[in-house]
């Protein structure tokens, strides 16, 4: 079902412009864009609808925030002929309107959640409320790398596909495995899905986290740079939260990036000291989906365009000889309003 | 092995109600609620009208095995600046006044961020008699477990519908206190309990060492004396809440509770 209603292989584009805008490595991206549905998180849900399938359950829920997932998971409940539900907050409902209607389209009930930070944190808890109480006949399909255990595990399990493909593909391409992997971390699952796979090899791997309107800000999402050990949804991780230890809300222009927790491998690579965890402000995100628009001919989604905004920075410290790949998680249709907005705000920026 | 909680105010209350043949009335409230100084004016007024244990909740911001109306109080009792360390305070006020058994129930991050030794150790030294972390499955009560046994507070462990014989007879094994019997799979505060006559049968074949409470969406003295005729006692939340919530119905709490007892008493 991967290759044959997903669309997998996803290749592994050369992004040559990009390459010679930068002036240095070689940059790749591998193109979870184009997965059916517009973003990785098909992957995870066909796997969890399979193990729901054969556990024998009716019912499906989801928690979603930028609506990828909730869409991704209304699309193989539909080709499985299950029923579903999706949890998502009133705030993201109106920021990511055209999932909404497709997740409808494709039969889905969307519940609006009203609680707490009316975002994914609060989504996810109100999934899991749903959860405990239809247990018997529902199976809960998460979609991150995030809850409690065995989920963050599985999550990977079934993303790691991308990270797979790609080492397949690079070789393919340049003979040699590449030198740096580049993907935005919210709760994580893409970037643990393209990492998890050369975690044992001699390659530089940067989680990019939404520091939304800046660190110093109490407005981000930056959990690995900021947060401190704590347990959300049922696993230990770093946290956003106060000296009550009280969860705080975070915030990004990326939906999918908008919340406090992030997986608990994610933690563990921190601490191990083997991803390194940076940040990017929403301006920094928008202004590099702009730019890959214009010299790649992609619009990215939000949470992709963080992962790109880092090339700044990263790209003048890398050699000709290096090999840069961006996992490109999601294509950028569901962020048309956010990106119209801003432009008539007359924040387009100069080439 | 036995622990030594015999000089736990939780423990010889219900030994002693079982004894008398009675059933417990357990009330749940949120510290914090509506106001912070409400506290431990109603945790009395709730002892002088028939409570026999009160469980203080510790408002936590994402209170996952809360329905909406104790989601809604614990996010009201952030607001007004709850912490853990104010409700310990609050429980020393309250034991200058009364012996009622004091059962803390929350979840584990606050606790973890306060320090969990540290928290075992002043809650204990406050005048608390048991420990409910309704998020801590089996598999990783034991630390929270040790530091119980260590404080002579009880650790009171929940079972629901879906907790087979074998897990249940694992988790009253290590429960102290009482054994929590969640009436539903759910959240708190769901009003309707069909029939759980033999749910709750099935627990008590299994559970021989705690006395067997039943709490999740018990809402009418009709509820607490169906119940208590087959449990050892019910435990009282949301719908006590709802009416702390409404400023009409809070002057009449008292009464409420009262209904709710004598309904439990002419089973």
């Amino acid at each position: 079902m991967l290759r044959t209603y997903a669309g997998r292989p996803t290749p592994l584009t050369f992004a040559d412009r990009l390459t010679k805008h930068y002036g240095r490595g070689k940059i790749y991206m591998k193109r979870e864009d184009l997965c059916h549905t517009g973003a990785h998180k098909i992957n995870n849900t066909l796997g969890q609808i399979l193990l729901a399938k054969r556990s024998g359950k009716q019912r499906v829920i989801a928690e979603t925030g930028a609506g990828q997932h909730g869409v991704a998971t209304a699309t193989v409940a539909a080709k499985m002929g299950l029923q579903c539900m999706v949890y998502m907050g009133e705030e993201d409902i109106c920021r990511q309107e055209l999932n909404v209607h497709r997740m409808k389209m494709l039969g889905a009930e969307v519940v609006p959640v009203s609680s707490g930070s009316r975002t994914l944190k609060d989504a996810t808890s109100e999934a899991i409320r749903d959860w405990v109480a239809n247990v018997h006949d529902t199976f809960y399909i998460i979609g991150s790398v995030v809850g409690p255990h065995p989920y963050p595990m599985m999550v990977r399990d079934f993303q790691s596909v991308i990270g797979e493909e790609t080492r397949k593909q690079i070789q393919a391409h340049e003979g040699k495995l590449p030198s740096i992997l580049l993907a935005c971390v919210g709760g994580g699952s893409n970037a643990m899905g393209i990492f998890y796979p050369f975690i044992r090899d001699e390659v530089e791997m940067i989680g990019v986290e939404a520091a939304g309107c800046g660190l110093n800000t109490h407005k981000h999402a930056a959990t690995l740079s900021k947060g401190t050990p704590g347990v959300l949804h049922g696993s230990l991780s770093y946290l956003l939260q106060d000296e009550n230890g009280q969860v705080q809300l975070a915030h990004s222009i990326s939906a999918g990036l908008d919340y406090p927790g992030v997986g608990p491998e994610h933690s563990a690579l921190k601490d191990l000291g083997r991803v390194q965890y940076v940040s990017i402000t929403d301006k920094q995100a928008l202004e590099a989906a702009s730019l890959l628009a214009r010299l790649e001919g992609i619009i990215p989604a939000l949470e992709s365009g963080h992962a790109f905004a880092h090339l700044e920075k990263l790209m003048p410290t890398t050699s000709k000889r290096d090999i840069v790949v961006v996992n490109l998680s999601g294509r950028g249709d569901k962020d048309m309003m956010t990106y119209v907005s801003q432009y008539s705000e007359g924040k387009s920026v100069q080439r | 092995m036995r622990r030594k909680l015999d000089t736990n105010r939780l423990t010889s209350k219900l030994v002693q109600l079982s004894e008398r043949n009675q059933k417990a009335l357990v009330l749940f409230i949120t510290a914090g609620f509506p106001e912070i100084e409400s506290t431990v004016p109603q945790v009395l007024e709730l002892a002088r009208a028939g409570a026999n244990v009160i469980e203080l909740g510790m408002p936590f911001s994402d209170p996952l095995a809360d329905g909406p109306v104790i989601q809604a109080s614990s996010q009201r009792a952030i607001s007004n600046g709850i912490t853990l360390k104010l409700i310990l305070e609050q429980v020393r006020e309250i034991r200058k006044h009364s012996d009622i058994p004091l059962v803390l129930m929350g979840y584990v991050n606050p606790i973890l961020h306060y320090g969990e030794r540290r928290f075992f150790a002043d809650a204990a030294n406050a005048g608390v008699d048991g420990i409910i972390l309704p998020e801590v499955p089996l598999e990783e009560a034991d630390r929270f477990l040790a530091l119980a046994r260590q404080h002579h507070l009880a650790d009171i462990l929940l079972v629901s519908p879906a907790t087979s014989d074998e897990r249940i007879r694992s988790i009253d094994s290590v429960s102290s206190g009482f054994l929590y019997c969640v009436s539903i799979t759910g959240v708190t505060g769901r009003s309707t309990i069909g029939d759980i006559e033999s749910y709750v049968k099935r627990v008590k074949w299994n559970a021989k060492h705690n006395p067997v409470l039943v709490g999740f969406g018990i809402t009418t003295p009709d509820d607490a004396q169906r119940i208590s005729r087959f449990a050892d006692g019910v435990i009282v939340g949301s719908a006590l809440i709802q009416r702390i919530a409404q400023e009409d119905l809070r002057k009449d709490v008292g009464a409420w509770v009262r209904q709710l007892k004598e309904a439990q008493q002419s089973l």
